[in-house]
């Protein structure tokens, strides 16, 4: 067997690196008001000022073609200002999901109504997204999804729950998988919409997760008429249209940088202390996110030139978890503090990261199923 | 070199390797033969002068280039001291010396003392010391850095092997003369960093081998009235296997990039640190997958894995090395721990 998947080095282009100082300039004074359970919560943290402020600089929609109002910037630049943003704790959640797959999944298969209509409020850091796929009886099986849309006339008709919809009480519109069609094929009969939130039919219900936070809901759809404009590309085409998505969602640096910020306050309680106990297992874990860093980047140079990286994504997707959740059962090895929400910084972020750390292989794919996928890569399946 | 270029010394090296380094060829060489057909093929083609500049009729290529012999040499547990020859003339051509004909190299590793031009002092467990016939050495003179090139005295030479049986004697030098040696502009921590980097690469390439060689005995192996690849454990394992090899590869070559940038410490910290790590799961779950006939002589992976056992302790173990990190990381201070990972850089 030859080995599937090849990671080639990726070097950032100069200008990224300029780009890397505007945004630390920026967000130098744009985060001082941003509280630090907000900050630990990296890409789940949202805060709708912010994502204004960031759509203003138009780093929303960066590298997004000029025509669909983007700034056509490369990819290797968008990834520069996510990683910034990840390691300084930005509040990037609310407009998160929008600016890494909607956005892109309406610019390439979305109508030219479908773009006017949305992708401006996307840039502007207002328009938001949520992801409607897991269903009550479909988690990682999800070719099991019952949710059904019936064509009738001009529009859809819509019945059925999505869950574990994660950030949905917030958002504008969502893209939902359902089923349009009953087929043999296990994979047929999916097709994508663009669900306005507001239509009549659609509750939202909170989901309380095991922290305390409300991040997940139950979005139940009854009798809710999508027009038939809101489909976005083939009616039946569904399943390879999110396949195709899943490349961009599991491989971006949110996927290794989680945790970063309590490697970061680790770092400073090493520091204050004068400490170097503990020194080799930083220095391992700084080689081990270093490595990690060099394989997405690698994963956003293959997708800058058009290819579809989806094994490499999954790869470091699986590798980046395991690291993720390393990390909080490190920082309470080498640190005889407890986790704590009313304590220092460090002890707010572990007591965050502790308890939030399992969800880290379950989003966007769970382990199980990502080692699968990397088995059938490696020619097992 | 170009892409084009280096697929092809890519393409030859492996046909030399995968024609040539046989079962036989690796136990003989075990067994203390010199594999004397593949050494011959080796310089016929010139790969133990790859870093060596044209102007010194070398071959004028890159550490991605180098990067790329390393990890065959250890793909195929190749039982010759090429990376050793590769990174000694990259240092005798630093100093601008010409690597003798016909020569084999090694490169000592140890504490030396020069006094009117003579060396002393000890390199415990030198690669492949017991078949080379000159040593590089890299040695403080005075406020000087020299490079010297030495004979290799047999009397001087206590054999020894790793635990791989690749041989790595102790030589003991008492005011020995050099054959040339010359002042040289580098660090003074050379010869260890070219030897983890090498190693890394070398790891890089073995933990392939491991890879290729359970997933092809999983799809063979049949229990229970099938491959055992197809039962979930063994393909969830062999998933994980797989994310630790691309890892390594990634940092090794990520290693191979920055020293050709000319800013190589952090990145071959990195990859040592990194790949040690790799190779502790990887060769557990290696064996795991082969179960009993993986852990016979007659059956082929121990070759790789216990190359890469002795390879992770050699030139500095991964903790070693993670201990530079983190000791740089610590003492920058957490605001630059970030800044110094986007720069590849400790010392910002």
């Amino acid at each position: 067997m030859n080995i599937p998947f090849n990671f080639r080095l990726t070097d950032f282009p100069v200008e990224a690196e300029t780009l890397r100082l505007e945004v630390r300039e920026f967000l130098s004074s744009a985060l001082v008001d941003v509280p630090k359970e907000t900050r630990a919560e990296t890409w789940y943290g949202a805060d709708e000022g912010f994502s204004r402020k960031v759509g203003e600089r138009g780093w929303i929609g960066l590298s997004w073609p000029t025509e669909y109002g983007g700034s056509g910037r490369s990819a290797m630049e968008r990834y520069v200002v996510l990683e910034e943003m990840l390691t300084a704790g930005a509040p990037v959640g609310a407009h998160w999901i929008a600016d890494r797959q909607s956005g892109p999944l309406i610019i390439r298969y979305g109508t030219p109504e479908q773009q006017e209509k949305i992708l401006p409020g996307i840039l502007k850091g207002e328009t938001y997204f949520c992801i409607g796929m897991s269903e009550p009886d479909s988690g990682s099986d999800l070719a099991a999804l019952r949710t059904k849309a019936e064509k009738k006339g001009d529009k859809y008709i819509v019945n059925g729950t999505k869950l574990w919809t994660s950030g949905a009480q917030r958002c504008q519109y969502m893209i939902a998988l359902f089923r349009t069609s009953k087929e043999e094929d296990r994979h047929g009969g999916f097709s994508q919409f663009i669900v306005d939130l507001s239509l009549p039919g659609v509750t939202i219900r909170p989901i309380i997760d095991l922290a305390g936070r409300h991040h997940f809901n139950e979005v139940v759809f009854e009798d809710v008429e999508v027009p038939e404009t809101m489909l976005v590309g083939k009616e039946g085409d569904g399943w390879n249209q999110v396949t195709a998505e899943l490349a961009l969602e599991r491989s971006g640096p949110e996927r290794y940088l989680s945790s970063y910020a309590l490697l970061q306050e680790l770092i400073k309680e090493f520091s204050e202390r004068n400490d170097y106990e503990g020194v080799t297992e930083i220095g391992r874990q700084m080689a081990h996110l270093t490595t990690l860093r060099q394989m997405s980047v690698s994963v956003a140079g293959m997708l800058n030139d058009g290819e579809n990286p989806a094994l490499e994504a999954s790869v470091v997707k699986d590798l980046g978890a395991v690291f993720e959740q390393d990390l909080p059962n490190i920082a309470h090895r080498l640190m005889d503090l407890e986790p704590d929400n009313q304590g220092n910084d460090f002890q707010k972020y572990l007591a965050i990261l502790t308890q939030i750390s399992p969800s880290f292989s379950l989003r966007g794919g769970t382990r199980e199923i990502l080692r699968g996928i990397i088995a059938r890569g490696l020619g097992l399946r | 070199m170009t892409d084009e270029t280096s697929q092809l010394l890519s393409d030859t090296a492996e046909k030399l390797f995968s024609d040539h380094v046989t079962k036989n060829c690796i136990i003989d060489a075990e067994k203390g033969t010199w594999p004397d057909e593949l050494w011959s093929e080796v310089i016929a083609n010139g790969f133990n002068l790859i870093l060596v500049p044209e102007e010194l009729d070398g071959v004028g290529g890159n550490w991605m280039n180098a990067g790329i012999l390393f990890k065959a040499l250890g793909r195929y547990q190749a039982p010759i001291p090429l990376a050793e020859n590769i990174v000694a003339s990259y240092i005798l051509s630093l100093a601008g010396i010409s690597q003798p004909t016909d020569s084999i190299l090694t490169i000592l590793n140890g504490a030396f003392v020069a006094e009117n031009d003579l060396l002393s002092g000890s390199s415990p467990r030198t690669p492949f010391a017991s078949y080379s016939t000159h040593g590089v050495v890299l040695y403080k003179d005075g406020s000087d850095l020299k490079v010297g090139l030495i004979e290799i005295d047999k009397n001087n030479l206590k054999d020894n092997s790793n635990i791989a049986l690749e041989n790595r004697g102790h030589i003991e030098l008492d005011k020995v003369s050099f054959i040339e040696n010359s002042k040289v502009d580098c660090d003074s921590n050379l010869v260890k960093k070219l030897g983890a980097l090498m190693r890394s690469n070398q790891m890089a390439g073995a933990l392939e081998s491991i890879l290729t060689q359970s997933v092809r005995y999983a799809n063979e192996r049949i229990q229970f009235g099938r491959p055992i690849g197809k039962f979930q454990a063994i393909q969830q394992d062999l998933a994980v296997l797989s994310t630790h090899v691309a890892a390594s590869s990634v940092a090794a070559d990520y290693a191979c990039s920055s020293m050709d940038k000319g800013n190589p410490d952090f990145a071959i910290a990195v990859a040592k640190s990194r790949i040690d790590d790799a190779v502790s799961v990887g060769a557990g779950i290696a064996h795991q997958v082969h179960g009993a006939i993986g852990f016979t002589y007659e059956h082929g992976l121990h070759f790789a894995t216990r190359r890469l056992w002795a390879w992770r302790a050699e030139y500095g173990s991964g903790s070693e090395w993670s201990k530079v990190l983190g000791e740089k990381a610590i003492s920058n201070g957490a605001d630059k721990f970030w800044p110094s990972i986007t720069q590849g850089d400790l010392d910002i």
